[in-house]
């Protein structure tokens, strides 16, 4: 969004440049795998993974396994903003509410997710949902924190003017809570994202459930290191796309915002 | 008085409650997923005091530490230099955001193609998912110094150095260390990661290995003990903060540096 402020020509040049980045990292490499810097059979040039990557993507299974992934990725997100948000905003005008679990949230935030994946294989199996259980206990600590910020954030003049004149209790949430504290939310829901693919890649490669990560296994040790490098392509541009929706979703819905316009004038 | 008291206090209620709900649940439960607790402790004495600290514990956390450390000092100087050079941060953004976004548990076959399974492979993955929080914050950091101020310090003829070390990093280092914190706990999932595939020993190893075995209390002994980590290493790292950064506290008091949304803390 930074050059939208800037005129035209200069936006080509930065295109320019960027394209020249991205031309220089991806010919290195090219050019790493042909001089035999790195083993052929190891690491094939770069130009062979995209024409992989072209040819899986005209066939069925790429896109299945996507699917398995992104189902993964979907379900335990709406599981853990649909607990998160109300228990956030629950947490964050009850102060008292709030000391009596700040401990348990404390200690349970940092404990890494991943730690976790055997309790799930055991209760879950290996399926959808204990993908969905891990993804789901992982990011409704990001959410939950970013609604109790985003809460307690609230400008209390604004709260005061609003019961001074009497508003009900559902106007003051709808008119002043809801929208001061989307903008903490949605950038939970974005943090959310990014973590929630890493956990179903994981559970994926790690335990075996089917997906995206289940392929890249897959391929590795079929020996099929071309289909490797193109699926571990595709995982990376997945999460570049859902990154780029979630910021282009914030950045739409939140126009209005004050920390939004602040970056657009940057 | 005793109302203070009862203020400071009421934060531990919530944590002693469910523990002790917990262990008068389990005993007569005789769940087999959710063993008893003096069951649990007492496997956890028996593992963890101090049978397998050196050679379960020790390798993990030095791996971890290691692989941080590298992480802060590649991730700083690139993004300082990425911050000051417009040329250079446009061309290195597309790179930057796809390396960002992809999941880094899907590198891990690749890097037991090119490191094999030793410790190289886990830094490896350790530091390309830990890297981009501290990058990405120094590269922000950088881009928010005062200009006037280096413009002076230039126009006085202050060495380069003199002018990285006191304009530069003290007024980047908010930016840095709330990176930094984010990278941790990210660091320690990765850590657990790549210790579950293609390893012979370390904590996600054991985890791992336990509940294979079906040995449910070793299991639950494991995913505490990594819980206490990584509320520890928060709390470590906290304290640092605070200490090396106490001048900006007490400047900017009630205004904690928010972490760029990539804080992907899970």
């Amino acid at each position: 969004m930074r050059s939208s402020v800037s005129p035209a020509p200069a936006r080509f040049t930065d295109l320019g440049i960027r394209i020249a980045g991205v031309c220089t990292v991806l010919a290195v490499f090219e050019l790493t795998a042909r001089t035999g810097l790195l083993p052929r059979a190891w690491f094939p040039p770069i130009s062979e993974m995209y024409l992989e990557l072209g040819k899986l993507a005209f066939g069925w299974p790429l896109w299945v396994e996507i699917g398995r992934t992104l189902s993964g990725w979907a379900l335990g997100i709406g599981l853990a903003a649909v607990l998160a948000i109300p228990l956030g905003i629950a947490l964050g005008t009850n102060n008292l509410a709030y000391r009596l679990s700040k401990a348990v949230i404390e200690f349970l935030r940092p404990v890494p997710s991943v730690a976790l994946i055997p309790l799930a294989v055991l209760v879950y199996g290996t399926g959808l949902e204990m993908k969905t259980f891990l993804i789901a206990f992982a990011t409704f600590w990001p959410i939950l924190l970013q609604t109790i910020y985003g809460v307690q954030g609230v400008d209390p003049v604004a709260m005061d003017t609003a019961r001074c004149y009497g508003l009900p209790q559902s106007a003051r949430f709808t008119q002043i809570i809801a929208p001061s504290a989307a903008p903490f939310i949605a950038t939970g829901l974005r943090i959310a994202s990014a973590i929630a693919l890493v956990l179903a890649i994981t559970a994926e490669l790690v335990v075996g459930a089917p997906g995206l990560g289940q392929a890249i296994i897959v391929a590795q040790s079929g020996a099929n290191a071309t289909r490797m490098y193109a699926l571990i392509i595709v995982a990376g541009l997945l999460g570049w796309a859902l990154n780029s929706c979630f910021q282009f979703v914030e950045r739409r819905l939140l126009r209005w915002h004050p920390a939004q316009r602040g970056e657009e004038g940057r | 008085m005793t109302r203070r008291i009862g203020y400071l206090l009421l934060p531990a209620i919530l944590p002693i409650a469910v523990l002790l709900g917990y262990g008068i649940w389990s005993i007569p439960a005789q769940n087999f997923y959710f063993p008893p607790l003096p069951e649990i402790i007492g496997f956890f004495r028996d593992i963890w005091l101090f049978d397998r600290i050196g050679s379960d514990l020790v390798p993990s956390l030095a791996r971890m530490l290691s692989a941080y450390a590298i992480s802060i000092g590649l991730g700083v100087p690139i993004g300082l230099a990425l911050g000051f050079s417009r040329l250079l941060r446009t061309a290195c953004e597309p790179v930057v955001e796809f390396l960002r976004a992809l999941p880094a548990p899907a590198l891990i076959p690749f890097a037991l193609l090119i490191f094999g399974a030793g410790n190289g492979s886990k830094l490896f993955v350790i530091v390309l998912g830990a890297i981009w929080p501290i990058l990405l914050n120094s590269l922000d950091g950088a881009r928010g110094v005062d200009r006037t101020q280096l413009d002076m310090a230039r126009s006085y003829q202050v060495p380069r150095l003199a002018r990285l070390r006191h304009i530069v990093l003290p007024a980047a280092s908010p930016r840095i260390f709330a990176g930094m914190r984010t990278s941790l706990a990210i660091a320690l999932i990765l850590m657990v990661v790549s210790e579950m595939v293609a390893s012979s020993h370390g904590l996600g190893y054991f985890v791992l290995q336990a509940q294979r075995s079906f040995a449910i209390p070793e299991m639950w002994t494991g995913i505490i003990l990594l819980g206490i980590l990584g509320f520890l290493l928060n709390a470590i790292f906290l304290r640092i903060e605070n200490r090396v950064l106490f001048w900006h506290r007490a400047v900017t008091r009630k205004r904690p540096t928010k972490a760029r949304s990539e804080a992907t803390d899970a």
